[in-house]
């Protein structure tokens, strides 16, 4: 559909030339408009400051009309993200009954910048991670930032996802009808 | 008539709705034994002598699909005439307070802009939504700019191309299911589209599906309303029955397509057996079911010659074909000792404390109660599909013999009623045993076991006699008795049904859990 990727195009064009604050944008293969490769700096004064995180979106053949989908290609220790290879988002405006297809992906990306600032723990993806944010904000902060060293220095990769192995959190995670929106299905697991 | 008044709604009850069989015993219809009645209170109610329905009866109301539509559009007319709106948005602000129309009013009345606002009806009208050409447009969904393309609104003035329009619509309808609460494009928008600028913009089609989805949501949005599960039935239940009143009373109706549920869990009339029970019952057999497996096995041996005795219809009556032992297949015990007021096999005994000190102990004895619960529950399950087996099978030579002898088809139909006896008792006493599973003991519990042996020997009995030879059927003596009997096993569940039904409303059981879900089930709870 022509018209499909005049729009995506635009907002690929857009997001290059005046990318929002702490993000940049690439493509992985020139001829398809559909995968991105987001970096994502670590925001200033939160714990992520210093790492670099990776992000894939990956827009449905009929985006605009259904919500694309943004997932974590560096492990981050996180309320609101999958604490696995998967690296699943619980993110609002995503939701299929909250997605409108007028809703820009810079304004995704923001979204998800955001969260890094503010973690939402009364919507979490990871019951455990959110439970000590509130809870023990030192043991939390410690480590994600453990995380940060292991996992988000250095050259960012992008298909951790593929290859990593899947973990083994069998059964469990918080199924809320469309968090996360992983290419592969809602069943997140979540690793100890 | 103080305990279940909360229960009666102004609909009218069962009775309106299905015909009165009380002049023809021999009705097929599965709601036989209201002729009943009297009968029953006489035995349930000493204290005084009026006329009530059966403590476990609930008023419904059977709508069809033309009735469920007729009450939108009087609903949306009403609201339409006293708030002076157009009908589209009286629609979606009825759907927006869920039908409740007097809510509806008092609130517009008090702060209308509010209400318009929240229901996602924006006030700053600019006529009636329609296609427009717009010079210089550029869609913000498409990117698409060419001239001379058709765009749409809706009052909020997010103005997009009618392909992109058309899109989003199809994807909300056909790919999510939304009908009543679609709203505009626009990223942080809460206008609703309106069934008027649907029409305007989409195939004939779809419109057709979203009314259809309006129309399910009426009903999903009433907590008084629900489907018929049935497959194929398209009629709606109205009950007054609520959530928060499962623990006094389980509302069974039953459609006019002759289906019978539960209100409150949609599940199949699981009388007496609160819905709660119900749910915790099921899943225990679930989880235990390698433990039972065995049970529900067509065959057993016979305790006396141990030859192997196959299972063939509903009686529990065996008889051994080679040592002619006669046994109970629910207790393997005699079956001279079942027709007596010794009959005990319905009972759990509990074996005195002393006996189980030690955890191993505990654990087995608690199984052996739930194993000695779960095979009467599993037993009365399988028999009524074995009863309906003789019955199909008994149906066709009954056809065969008329045809030979004459008979007319009328004279055959107490075969027809004793089947549809068997069924509903056997129904009735499979959740008996779920119901005494959780049940603790007090001074009521040993009436509710009497009055469960009272049925279970009556169903037995006619059971049985479903199953003699054909030649025999067709005698007019057995036919007497079958009818009889039929009578009886009615008789016999609506006493129980009605003493059970009265205790809960009364709260006088005491069960060994909770009868009120916890509110937090079913949500994503589960961690490791
Ligand atoms: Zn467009
Ligand atoms: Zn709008
Ligand atoms: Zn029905
Ligand atoms: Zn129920
Ligand atoms: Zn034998
Ligand atoms: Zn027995």
């Amino acid at each position: 559909m022509a018209s499909q990727n005049k729009r995506i195009a635009k907002e690929l064009a857009e997001c290059t030339n005046s990318p929002p604050p702490g993000i940049s944008i690439s493509l992985p293969n020139d001829s398809d408009l559909h995968t991105w490769h987001v970096v994502l700096e670590g925001p200033e004064n939160t714990v992520y400051a210093g790492g670099r995180f990776g992000l894939v979106v990956s827009l449905p053949t009929d985006y605009p009309f259904r919500a694309p989908t943004v997932t974590f290609a560096t492990r981050i220790y996180h309320p609101n993200v999958t604490n696995d290879s998967l690296g699943n988002i619980c993110l609002g405006p995503l939701k299929p009954e909250n997605w409108k297809p007028s809703t820009r992906l810079a304004g995704v990306l923001e979204a998800v910048r955001a969260l890094l600032i503010e973690p939402q723990p009364d919507d979490p993806l990871e019951a455990r991670i959110a439970d000590e944010y509130r809870a023990d904000r030192k043991e939390f902060e410690k480590n994600a930032r453990t995380y940060v060293q292991r996992y988000a220095k250095g050259p960012v990769k992008f298909d951790s996802a593929v290859s990593a192995t899947a973990g083994g959190g069998a059964g469990s995670g918080d199924d809320k009808k469309g968090a996360g929106a992983a290419t592969t299905g809602s069943g997140s697991g979540n690793n100890p | 008539m103080d305990t279940d008044d909360d229960f009666m709604s102004n609909v009218s009850s069962e009775d309106d709705i299905l015909p009165d069989d009380s002049e023809n015993d021999m009705s097929g219809d599965e709601d036989f034994g209201f002729d009943d009645e009297p009968d029953a209170h006489i035995d349930s109610q000493k204290d005084d002598g009026y006329k009530k329905k059966a403590a476990y009866d609930i008023s419904f109301k059977v709508y069809q699909p033309s009735d469920v539509q007729k009450q939108q559009d009087e609903l949306i007319n009403e609201v339409n005439m006293i708030l002076d709106i157009s009908k589209e948005e009286a629609a979606i602000l009825l759907r927006h307070f869920r039908w409740n129309k007097e809510r509806l009013i008092e609130d517009y009345m008090d702060k209308p802009s509010q209400v318009l606002d929240a229901a996602g009806l924006a006030t700053t009208s600019a006529g009636p939504p329609r296609m427009q050409v717009v010079p210089g447009f550029v869609c913000d969904i498409c990117c698409e700019d060419e001239p001379g393309l058709q765009t749409f609104a809706l009052k909020c003035g997010h103005r997009y191309c009618v392909d992109c329009y058309r899109h989003y619509l199809s994807q909300k309808i056909r790919g999510e299911g939304e009908a009543a609460r679609i709203q505009c494009p626009s990223e942080g928008c809460n206008v609703i589209i309106d069934a008027r600028s649907l029409d305007i913009l989409v195939t004939p089609e779809l419109t057709a599906r979203y009314h259809e989805l309006l129309h399910r949501t009426y009903v999903e949005d009433k907590e008084t309303l629900k489907w018929c599960p049935a497959p194929d039935c398209e009629n709606a239940i109205e009950c007054a029955v609520k959530k928060k009143d499962l623990d006094k009373v389980v509302p069974t109706v039953s459609c006019l397509c002759g289906h019978r549920f539960c209100f409150g869990c949609i599940l199949n009339d699981h009388q007496p057996a609160p819905c709660e029970l119900v749910k915790k019952w099921l899943k225990k057999c679930a989880d235990d079911s390698e433990t039972a497996n065995w049970i529900s096995a067509n065959t057993k041996e016979c305790p006396k010659c141990n030859s192997t005795i196959e299972k063939n219809g509903g009686c529990n009556h065996m008889t051994c074909r080679k040592c002619k032992h006669e046994f109970c297949w629910m207790c393997m015990g005699l079956w001279s000792e079942h027709g007596t007021s010794w009959y005990n096999c319905n009972r759990f005994e509990e074996k005195s404390g002393t006996e189980a000190r030690d955890a191993q102990a505990k654990s087995r004895v608690s199984l052996e109660r739930y194993l000695h619960y779960y095979n009467r529950y599993a037993n009365h399950e399988q028999s009524a599909r074995l009863d309906k087996d003789i019955y199909h099978k008994t149906e066709k030579k009954m056809v065969q013999l008329q045809k030979e002898s004459g008979m007319s088809w009328i004279e055959v139909q107490y075969l027809n009623s004793a089947s549809q006896a068997l069924q509903t008792c056997r129904q009735t006493l499979m959740w008996t045993y779920a119901f005494a599973f959780y049940l603790a003991r007090n001074n009521l519990t040993e009436i509710f076991e009497d009055n469960q042996k009272d049925l279970e020997m009556a169903v037995e009995a006619l059971s049985e006699m479903f199953e003699k030879p054909i030649a025999e059927l067709a005698d007019s003596k057995l036919k007497v008795e079958i009818m009889d009997k039929t009578s009886y096993c009615n008789k016999r569940r609506v006493i129980l049904l009605d003493d059970t039904a009265q205790n809960l409303a009364e709260g006088r059981w005491t069960f060994n859990t909770e009868l009120l879900g916890s509110g937090a089930n079913g949500g994503p709870s589960t961690r490791r």
